[in-house]
């Protein structure tokens, strides 16, 4: 019987499990137990409604609503001193719950504090766009979308940034394989020549480690080359090649490993 | 095979070149010098004068967040190497520390103090290769030639350290992997003795120097707000009027046992950049300095573990490895399986010597990481140029991009 192997997760897995192994937490604390960040989080409280809080690796962590968000951050931005939005992407948990995880990174320089705002959304819907309170958002929505397909509302100018343009498939998904699917396999043949010279062109290595022995054309018989369509027998006399031209070259001595001065003292 | 018609056409993605008004589209890259890598930059122009800039980024994209998902801690520690690939240690700790965070785990004096010498003499390197090119962009060429005179004695010493002169892939999570070589010490000192009258050397090529006066002063002007909206950090906030040093603020290894200065500017433009690379080149060796000190202190007191001790987690020393079963048994499933960090979720930022180098990891207990989001400061350095360049003419293009230190293996990632 063949692996089962899930599709919607088509990720790198441990080929050997323990099922008995209970991963441990990274520990998450009280908020209470940090002034600044509970009197934050009391500050936020009151305007917007906050579904968990914790503090994990000296991070605040919250969870908001998402048509929250930018009341959220505005209000950070502005009464609460965090002046940056240092990163901005998603998680994929589409085969676990069906939604996205999007959070925020922020940071306040003047109280040295950053704070991680989270929420989820289901898979189609978008997300409303920060970009107009920060504007580092622009590129980060734009990688948002280029990755997942996670659209941002307001943004003004949606279209992917690491892909090129015309790309089909969102690679950051856990259902989007690491070798790329068919559409990535065949771009640059389908682009150029158009989809029925597939079978004319066929394939691209793409292992860069792979040498053909019978390629004469590529020097992977370096020293040893055949001219083209010559039968190749094996026992063709090397062909040593010089790097320095017959006479020499003007002011280029050639190199005499005998003549030359080898210093062993590595401390100069 | 046979021949197939060539269908292959300009793809210029729904630009019109001719156009009715009088702007002209400049397509700037991306195979131009200046483009420091692989940037594209579409230039609206009315004159020499720069109206609308567009940058297109994404020619080196690897996919290094997809590749992570794919491998285990200890595999992606190479990858890390080609983000920034001028200044790699300094990617390659922002990695390790992040998933000893996310673990847990307290490192050896030793191997901090270690780690701290390759970190500042990555800072190094990479200051003085940003000074070379930005120069040599301007039309400088000595100081090109001067600087890089520099670096390679410091690649030297890192190449001795490592074998690598550029991917160093010397620090591993829980530590370092070996101690400094005999010779490291003495010739650091030999350089840095000699380093204070290199940097004045390359001030007094430039700093009243009056085509690098015209190039720089007063061209890029970045304000607080833009850089704080922008997501800008390092030299690039610190010359917008933030004095804001991660090594200083949150202090990550044993920079809160240094003294160093932070140097800022409130000018904003190329000149105060430029000004803030210089300084800081001097604090570095200021760091350097004390953490020779540190460092034969350490000998002194005989601490000798380079690595952590944490058995679920980080191998043993070779020596236990090739002597104690146990140890063998727990390498060899390190090697194979990988180390599984507990479930939880962490971002560490460190100072990176273009700016705030993040990694979020969200790890659920698996030896693959669920999601690696890497923060790269220079991605945001570029999209700023989307805001910058327009008012500006055509030669600051080139000294703008000179100054914000944009190096695209991390920003394409």
């Amino acid at each position: 019987m063949r692996a089962y192997k899930p599709k919607d997760n088509v990720q790198k897995k441990p080929y050997y499990t323990d099922r008995y192994y209970v991963a441990p937490q990274v520990p998450k604390y009280d908020v209470a137990s940090d002034e600044v960040f509970s009197s934050d989080l009391d500050a936020i409280k009151a305007k917007f409604e906050v579904k968990e809080s914790y503090i994990q690796v000296e991070q605040m962590v919250i969870y908001i609503n998402p048509h929250d968000i930018y009341g959220v951050l505005e209000f950070m931005r502005d009464e609460l001193q965090y002046t940056q939005l240092s990163e901005l992407s998603a998680i994929d948990f589409l085969a676990k719950s069906g939604e996205f995880e999007i959070f925020y990174q922020m940071l306040s320089m003047t109280k040295r504090r950053r704070i991680r705002v989270k929420y989820f959304i289901k898979q189609g819907q978008a997300v409303d766009s920060v970009e107009k309170l920060f504007r580092s958002a622009d590129w980060s929505e734009r990688e948002m979308f280029d990755m997942f397909g996670i659209e941002a509302n307001g943004h003004p100018f949606m279209k992917r940034i690491l892909m090129p343009y015309d790309w089909q498939g969102y690679p950051l998904l856990k259902t989007y394989p690491l070798q790329g699917d068919e559409f990535a396999a065949w771009y640059e043949v389908d682009k150029i020549y158009g989809k029925e010279a597939r079978e004319e062109i066929g394939p691209e290595l793409r292992d860069t480690a792979r040498v053909d022995r019978y390629d004469s054309q590529r020097f992977a018989r370096l020293g040893h080359e055949v001219p083209k369509g010559t039968e190749i027998t094996g026992n063709e006399p090397k062909n040593p090649q010089e790097y320095q031209e017959e006479g020499g070259v003007f002011m280029v001595k050639k190199f005499d490993k005998a003549s030359s001065k080898v210093i062993d003292d590595p401390q100069r | 095979m046979a021949q197939v018609t060539n269908r292959l056409t300009p793809f210029f993605e729904n630009i019109t070149f001719d156009r009715e008004d009088n702007e002209v589209v400049l397509n700037f890259g991306p195979q131009h010098p200046s483009a420091h890598g692989q940037l594209r930059l579409m230039l609206h122009l009315q004159q020499e004068q720069i109206v609308k800039a567009h940058p297109d980024v994404g020619y080196l994209h690897r996919g290094m967040e997809k590749m992570a998902e794919n491998m285990i801690y200890n595999e992606f520690m190479p990858t890390t190497d080609r983000m920034d690939y001028i200044a790699s240690s300094s990617n390659n700790y922002g990695f390790a520390l992040a998933v000893e965070k996310l673990i847990g785990l307290e490192v050896p004096r030793r191997a901090k103090v270690i780690r701290m010498l390759l970190l500042e003499i990555n800072r190094l390197m990479s200051h003085l290769f940003w000074l070379a090119t930005t120069a040599l962009d301007i039309g400088a060429m000595t100081v090109f030639l001067y600087a890089f005179r520099e670096r390679e004695y410091l690649m030297d010493i890192i190449e001795g350290y490592c074998g690598a002169r550029l991917t160093h892939s010397a620090i591993r999570i829980g530590g370092v992997p070996l101690d400094i070589q005999d010779s490291f010490l003495h010739q650091l000192r030999i350089f840095l003795n000699k380093f204070p009258q290199d940097i004045k050397d390359y001030e007094d090529l430039l700093d009243t120097n009056r085509i690098w006066l015209m190039r720089m002063e007063e061209v890029g002007t970045i304000s607080t707000e833009m850089a704080l909206s922008w997501g800008c950090t390092g030299p690039m906030l610190r010359a917008s009027g933030v004095a804001w040093d991660i090594r200083k603020e949150e202090p990550y290894e044993l920079y809160d046992e240094v003294e160093f200065n932070v140097p800022f500017s409130d000018k904003g433009d190329n000149f105060a950049r430029y000004r803030i690379y210089m300084e800081e080149m001097r604090e570095s060796a200021k760091i350097l300095y004390q953490c020779i000190d540190m460092y034969e202190k350490c000998v002194k007191d005989g601490q000798t573990e380079l690595m952590a001790h944490s058995p679920k987690y980080i191998s043993a020393p070779k020596l236990d490895i090739m002597t104690q079963n146990y140890s063998l048994m727990q390498h060899f499933v390190l090697v194979t399986q990988g180390m599984r960090p507990p479930v939880g979720e962490v971002y560490v930022a460190t100072e990176s010597p273009k700016g705030e180098l993040g990694y979020f990891i969200n790890s659920q207990g698996d030896a693959y990481p669920y999601r690696l989001k890497l923060r790269a400061p220079s991605f945001w350095h570029t999209g700023i140029l989307t805001d910058l360049l327009p008012g500006h003419y055509i030669p600051d293009v080139v000294s703008i991009i000179g100054t914000t230190n944009i190096v695209f293996g991390e920003v394409d990632r």
